[in-house]
């Protein structure tokens, strides 16, 4: 159990490494966006699942399991929250007019789109 | 085993050190917004792996349950006022 809860813990922490390259490396705000919210979401809740499956190591009495299904709580919540979160701050950026990414810095289409393009 | 909850909590301080180079130097406001967030859900999992280092989980298991859905909200209402805000 114990070497089950340190791989989650290291690949999560793996997650977490490369959603930071992708904050740190990616062109614009939209696939920066993308990396982050992936590797922000997985790794949180491989960590957390690990550290809910090491705190079982020490038996299941009943505080044990208690804290136990509160760290597997919010691994979910995170799990649902996150991406909420992100699909908000990318909705918001997108009504606020900032271009996607291209290679000569032109865009493709006319930036921004109509209102009603959108719905 | 608190060795390895002490060297991935340094790796994870290393990881938002990093991050808040977008927090800080980040070309638009919800660039700064993101990296913000990214802190917030590292600064989580510090959380709770200090309870393990200090072997007091049934009290930082509850401060972390609060931290994360103080985190969720305030990326919700950031995110609401700067579309409000830059709303055509």
């Amino acid at each position: 159990m114990s070497i089950a809860a340190i791989l989650f813990i290291v690949v999560g922490t793996l997650f977490f490494a490369t959603g930071v390259i992708g904050l740190l490396r990616f062109p614009d705000f939209y696939s920066r966006m993308q990396a982050t919210a992936k590797g922000d979401t997985l790794g949180a809740v491989l960590v957390l699942a690990g550290l809910a499956l090491y705190n079982l190591h020490g038996g299941f009495s009943t505080g044990n399991v208690l804290v136990s299904l509160k760290l597997m709580f919010i691994a979910v919540f995170w799990f649902v929250a996150t991406p909420t979160a992100i699909h908000a701050l990318l909705r918001a950026a997108f009504d606020f007019g900032i271009m996607p990414w291209t290679k000569d810095g032109e865009s493709i289409i006319e930036w921004p789109p109509g209102k009603e393009d959108i719905k | 085993m608190e060795h390895f909850f002490l060297i991935i909590g340094l790796i994870m301080g290393f990881l938002i050190l990093l991050s808040l180079y977008r927090g800080v130097f980040g070309p638009t406001v919800f660039d700064r917004i993101m990296g913000v967030g990214f802190v917030g859900s590292k600064t989580l999992v510090i959380l709770v792996l200090m309870g393990f280092i200090y072997r007091r989980i049934d009290m930082f298991v509850d401060i972390a349950l609060a931290y994360s859905v103080l985190l969720f909200a305030s990326t919700l209402v950031f995110a609401k006022y700067f579309q409000r805000k830059g709303a055509r």
